[in-house]
Parts: C-alpha cells; sequence; structure tokens
C-alpha cells in the first residue's frame, strides 16, 4: 500500500534568490539603458561563444556526446530515488555524514548548526550555484558567521555588496575599472596604490584569499557532479581556489542539489567532455577535484554533504518541465542567448538567469511567483541548440507559459480571437476591420496597450485594399 | 502537383502580396494551387502566449482543412514550425491522441516554401529578375526548427539582377518573438537595433526573410528611421520576372 503524501513542496518564499522585486520586462528596462553593463555583455558573451564555438567544433562526435549526456541525465532523473540512496550509502561508508534538506531554510539550518559546531567564525566557500540559490551567506551572516568567497568573480560580487549576473562568470557585468574601485573599498589589506591592470588585480585577490585559505578551517561547497555509484564528489573549476577550499581546512560541508547525480564514474566520461566546451570554451578545465568521504591523514577529516531539494521534486513531477532538471550549469544558453545578451542577469531577479533560469526558476518557486520568466524569450531556439545535455528549453517556456497566471484583458482578447478565427466568415469580416487599422497610421498614435509598446519603436504595417482571400474569389 | 497553400492569418490579413507572389511562383513553375477557404490561423500565437486550450479548436480546423492535400505549402518558416512541433503537441495535452497522429501526418506533408521548392519540386532556379542589392534574414523558426539551411540562398543565388549581400550576425534573433514584442517591447527594440545596423552596414535595399512576422518587425523598424530600405518576402523576389 502506498500514500500519497502531496505535491512536493516548492522553494519556500522569503529566504534565497530565485525571486526578484521587479518583472522581467521592467528589469529589463533598466538594465537596456546601461551602456557599460551593454558593452561588457556583448564583449564577454561573444568572446565565450566563439571560443566555445571554436573547441566544440574540434570534435566529431560532438552531437553523440550531447545525446549520451540527454540520455544519462533521463535515467538519473527516472531512478533518482535509488541513486540517491546508493550515493548516502557510499558518501556514509566512507566516512562522510549525508544530511536531507527539503528546502533552502533547513539547508541553511544544517550547514550553520554544522559550522557553529566547528566553534569557527568564519568560513571559506567554493562558487557554488545550490549556496547562492539558498542564501546560505546571509544565513551564517546572520549567526555570526563570516562566509568569504574564493571564487575571484564571486569575491568580486561578494566585496561589491552585488548580486551574480551569470552562472560561470557571476562578475560578467563588472569591468576592470570597477573591480578595482570595489577592491580599493572593501578588500581587507589592499594595496592602495592598486591598479586596473588585470594581473594586479588577480595579485591583489590571491594576497587576500591566501592568507584567508591558511586560517580559515571550514569550507562549503557545491558539487558539480555526485557519483551514486562511489559516493564520490566532484568540483570543475578554473583557478584552483575551489582545490584550496577543498583540501586545507579540517571539515568540508557541500551543498549539492538532488539533481547532480551521475550513476557511475564512467558517465563523468561523458560529462568532462561536456561541461568545460560548453561552458568555458576549453576543452578541459584547469583542476578537476573530487573526493570521496574522508581520507585519513590527507585532506579534510570531517565531511558533510547536504541534499537539497527545495522545489526540485515539484520540477521532476512535471514531464515537460523535469528536463530543466538536466542542466550541468554550464551557461552556454546565456551566452547565445540575444536577449541575456543585452538584458545582463539582473534582469531574472534570480540567481539563475538566463534561458535556463527562465524555466528553472519558475519550477522551483512555483510559476507564479516568477511568472514573467517564461514570456523572457523570443523563442529564437538558440539556447536549445547550446544545450550539452540537449534540454529543449524552448518547449519548457512554451508549456510554462501556460501554466502562468495571464492578464485577464490579454485572456479576453485571445479567447475572442480564438472565436473569431474558428468561424471563417466572422474572421474574414474581422480581417476587412483591420483596414480601420489605418485610422491609427503608422505610427500607431493613441493605440492602447500592449500595441503601445509596438508603435513606440516600429512603424505600423498599412493595411492591405484586399486580403489575400478576397483577391482569391476575385480572380 | 497539386499543392494547397496554407496562406498564415498575418500574410492573408496584412501582407497579401507575399501570399499571391507564392501562388503566381508555384503557377509559373506548372503548379496547380488550391486554396482551402476554411483556413484562418494555425493557432501558433495562442499557443506561444500560453492559450494551448484556445488553440485546441484552430488546431483541429487546421489538420481538418489541409487533411485531404497531399502536399501544403506556407511562405513561412515559423507557421510551418507550429504545425509540425507544436500541433501534436497541443493535441495531445487536451488527450486527443488520435488528432495528434492526424496532425502529424498533415505536418509532414506541409513544407515551407523554400524547402518545397528545393526538396519536393527539386528547382533551385525559378527563372525569376530582380535587380536590387539584397541581404537576407534567416528568421529563427526556419533556422532553428525547420534547419532550411541555404536552400533560401541557393533560390536567391539563381535570381538574375540581384546583388545578394552577405548579412552580418545573421543567425541573431531580430527581436520579433510574436507577443514577445509588445511583452517585452524594450528589449525586442534593442534586439532590432542590432539587427537593423547589421542591413544597413550590408549596404542593401531590400532585406529579405522567409517570414512576414520578422519583416514586419524589421521593416517596421527601418520605416521608424527612414533608412529607405525596405523589407521584401522572399516569395515576392521569386515571383518577380524581366516581364
Amino acid at each position: 500500500m502506498s500514500t500519497f503524501l502531496g505535491m512536493p513542496a516548492r522553494a519556500p518564499k522569503g529566504v534565497g534568490h530565485l525571486r526578484g522585486d521587479e518583472t522581467f520586462p521592467q528589469a529589463a528596462r533598466t538594465a537596456l539603458a546601461n551602456p557599460q553593463l551593454r558593452r561588457n555583455l556583448h564583449h564577454a558573451t561573444t568572446t565565450i561563444r566563439n571560443k566555445s564555438g571554436r573547441v566544440i567544433a574540434e570534435l566529431p562526435d560532438w552531437q553523440d556526446l550531447r545525446a549520451a549526456g540527454s540520455a544519462l541525465k533521463a535515467y538519473t532523473m527516472g531512478n533518482l530515488t535509488s541513486l540517491l540512496e546508493q550515493l548516502e550509502e557510499k558518501v556514509t561508508a566512507a566516512g562522510g555524514v549525508v544530511h536531507w534538506a527539503a528546502d533552502a531554510n533547513e539547508a541553511n539550518r544544517i550547514v550553520t548548526d554544522l559550522v557553529r559546531a566547528t566553534g569557527e567564525q568564519r568560513v571559506i566557500k567554493v562558487k557554488s550555484m545550490a549556496t547562492q540559490e539558498i542564501g546560505l551567506n546571509e544565513a551564517l551572516a546572520d549567526a555570526g558567521i563570516t562566509p568569504v568567497e574564493t571564487d575571484l568573480a564571486e569575491l568580486i560580487v561578494q566585496l561589491g555588496d552585488d548580486k551574480p549576473s551569470h552562472i560561470l562568470v557571476p562578475a560578467i557585468h563588472r569591468n576592470r575599472a570597477e573591480i578595482r574601485e570595489i577592491f580599493l573599498r572593501a578588500m581587507p589589506g589592499v594595496d592602495p596604490s592598486l591598479t586596473d591592470d588585470p594581473p594586479r588585480l588577480a595579485g591583489a585577490a590571491r594576497k587576500y584569499l591566501r592568507d584567508t585559505f591558511l586560517r580559515t578551517r571550514v569550507a562549503v561547497s557545491g558539487a558539480n557532479f555526485g557519483i551514486a555509484e562511489t559516493g564520490t564528489l566532484a568540483v570543475v573549476e578554473s583557478e584552483g581556489n575551489g582545490r584550496m577550499c577543498l583540501t586545507l581546512p579540517d571539515t568540508l560541508i557541500t551543498v549539492m542539489g538532488i539533481e547532480k547525480l551521475v550513476p557511475t564514474w564512467q558517465d563523468l566520461e561523458v560529462f568532462l567532455q561536456l561541461l568545460p566546451r560548453a561552458s568555458t570554451g576549453e576543452r578541459m578545465n584547469p583542476y578537476t577535484s573530487m573526493w570521496t568521504g574522508v581520507t585519513p591523514g590527507d585532506g579534510p577529516q570531517n565531511f558533510h554533504l547536504v541534499l537539497l531539494d527545495n522545489g526540485r521534486s515539484a520540477v521532476l513531477a512535471d514531464e515537460v518541465g523535469r528536463q530543466a532538471l538536466h542542466c550541468i550549469r554550464c551557461s552556454a544558453c546565456l551566452n547565445v542567448c540575444p536577449v541575456y545578451e543585452r538584458t545582463g542577469g539582473h534582469s531574472y531577479g534570480s540567481v539563475y538567469p538566463g534561458p535556463i533560469g527562465a524555466v528553472l526558476s519558475p519550477q522551483l518557486t512555483g510559476v507564479e511567483d516568477n511568472a514573467s520568466l517564461p514570456y523572457a524569450s523570443s523563442l529564437c531556439g538558440a539556447c536549445f541548440d547550446a544545450c550539452p545535455v540537449r534540454i529543449d528549453i524552448p518547449s519548457i517556456l512554451v508549456h510554462l507559459r501556460d501554466q502562468a497566471p495571464h492578464p485577464r484583458s490579454e485572456a479576453a482578447m485571445m479567447a475572442a480571437a480564438a472565436y473569431t478565427m474558428d468561424r471563417p466568415k466572422l474572421y474574414a469580416r474581422a480581417q476587412r476591420a483591420a483596414k480601420l487599422a489605418r485610422i491609427a497610421g503608422r505610427r500607431g498614435r493613441g493605440l492602447p496597450p500592449p500595441l503601445n509598446g509596438w508603435a513606440a519603436s516600429r512603424d505600423l504595417p498599412v493595411p492591405p485594399a484586399e486580403t489575400f482571400r478576397d483577391w482569391w474569389r476575385g480572380r | 502537383m497539386r499543392i494547397a497553400l496554407f496562406v498564415t492569418c498575418l500574410a492573408d490579413t496584412m501582407f497579401p502580396a507575399a501570399a499571391k507572389a507564392t501562388v503566381q511562383l508555384l503557377e509559373r513553375l506548372g503548379h496547380e494551387v488550391v486554396f482551402p477557404t476554411e483556413q484562418t490561423c494555425c493557432g501558433q500565437m495562442h499557443i506561444n502566449t500560453g492559450y494551448q486550450k484556445d488553440a485546441l479548436p484552430l488546431v483541429k480546423r487546421h489538420v481538418r482543412t489541409f487533411e485531404p492535400y497531399d502536399v501544403v505549402v506556407a511562405p513561412s518558416g515559423s507557421c510551418v514550425g507550429s504545425v509540425r512541433h507544436q500541433h501534436a503537441m497541443v493535441a495531445r495535452a487536451a488527450n486527443e491522441p488520435g488528432l495528434a497522429a492526424r496532425a502529424d501526418a498533415v505536418a509532414g506533408r506541409t513544407y515551407e516554401l523554400s524547402e518545397l521548392l528545393v526538396d519536393v519540386l527539386g528547382v533551385e532556379d525559378v527563372g525569376a529578375y530582380y535587380p536590387h542589392r539584397v541581404t537576407y534574414h534567416p528568421t529563427c523558426h526556419s533556422l532553428r526548427i525547420l534547419r532550411v539551411g541555404d536552400k533560401p540562398l541557393r533560390l536567391l543565388r539563381n535570381v538574375r539582377g540581384l546583388d545578394l549581400i552577405e548579412l552580418p550576425a545573421a543567425e541573431q534573433c531580430c527581436g520579433f518573438g510574436g507577443t514577445f514584442s509588445v511583452k517585452n517591447a524594450d528589449t525586442s527594440t534593442a534586439m532590432l537595433a542590432d539587427k537593423m545596423r547589421h542591413v544597413l552596414e550590408t549596404g542593401a535595399d531590400v532585406c529579405t526573410a522567409g517570414d512576414a512576422s520578422c519583416l514586419m518587425h524589421i521593416g517596421g523598424g527601418l520605416s521608424r528611421l527612414r533608412t529607405g530600405v525596405q523589407t521584401v518576402h522572399l516569395a515576392e523576389i521569386l515571383a518577380s520576372t524581366e516581364a
């Protein structure tokens, strides 16, 4: 006998960073008017996508790899319960402790309690989307614990009291002059003669972080992959700062979304080819760190794994939308998206921006809390082509639009249009009435919303003297 | 060959020249064109705006209307894309597997104009004459849903008198996106600004594409700025002759 436990919960309100203060069109309007942001985004996304395109073109079996990645993720989602239990068993057997967090509040409480138990006042952090999602830094700060981001870009964001705007390059909206200002203002012990020369900026961060690495005994990380077969966790990165956090402290706490699983060690063969090429445009990322529980005398001697749901089970319940959980956080879809390239990540109001954010955030929170995001796309399809695990983002967007709450006037207009279009005679009369649009003129003066949004930048077409069907009847 | 014209509601109502050109072109190539008058709209606007229930009767109407024909053509990559990738989906979501199968069958016989010409009719030189500097914008749905590839370009390269100029960053979306153009008018306009900049860089007199909808958007912007650059549907260029 089975018991129906109800629909799985969504990510709770009031904690974490999955909901914005403004709708997408409102936030985008502000972003579009920022010339520095537009230039930075255009430059960065163009550079990454060209680089990525070049290294992907080197692989004759790229399409097969994408298909394999997609199939592995589909298998994982179909067997998630047993694979998670297998992971727990293996991590536990290797000396780690596994915690299950239903949502952001629970995960934050678990991590905070674990840090408190060590008596430490500071933690170093590996770049992690999951901990950004749940607002762990704020929760730690509330408990009197100082989190220090060690990924260079995350550090820039943290010191600037800012929010990440890209999954991979969280400070993509900043240029070197702005970074210099942030460092001079907020980095402890910074050299006041710092210039905006990139090696000087990196040097300043290195000096500050080295000192912090050596003095901090607790680290918090996310994970790119968790291997059910062996209980191994993996983090891929470019800087090596993650590896410092994963090896130097006494205690390591990893927060991992439950969808980050892969069934076997061998499956990494596929993902470690897909991820760096799609993400940074590298053939192989510089650092791949893997650990299995605790190794006596080597690395952290206390290891905790926090498995995070926070709405993921609810996403899994949606047959169309669940593909979004296949995401490996490469951000290729951001870099090819013409909307993201112009509006930047903050417009999406969530730590998950761009096309994947537009399908993931509304599903984690419930679509009513992020109702404008499924519409933040022209459905151009570039994201689907770029996705290394073939997530059909445009189809999920269309699916979520169907679930989103609709403005009443729009719903009435759509119903009236459908009614008319299902009656050819009435439709033909309505078409002829379209000629009345001539009254509005090409500039569409006095048009009601949302049509005035069209006319603000585009002339209206001149209605023809006769419709095609009238011409056809008369020939 | 007997070909049924799926005119699309936009071409029927606002851009009949593109539809007339499709008829004239196919007739010139020796084919019979029929126009099933029960057709109205494929329902794409409803589907893409989140109104699949409202779209269901339109999908049913489309399937019923075009079922009797062996070959269906539309002067639009986007509307053919909706027929091919969305009609069966809407039917399945409404628990109508029978309709979904019929929709798939109709979709399998429905072609965008350049597909029909090159793949079905095997023509790349349609005997057209069009003495203008032209740049071609590959619309997203023809490119990434239908995968028409360079078929429209192959057709254009065979047009006498036509000076074809390559469009920079051609594969980037123009920013139309159906109701995206009004729901996110600012972002849509920002995308349009870049598309127009690239069109103007070519020095072309005419920007062409296989979709009247994207051309309405690009042309609306080019007209607002009084650039003097015209937007003309691919069918109209291919239908033009010297005589």
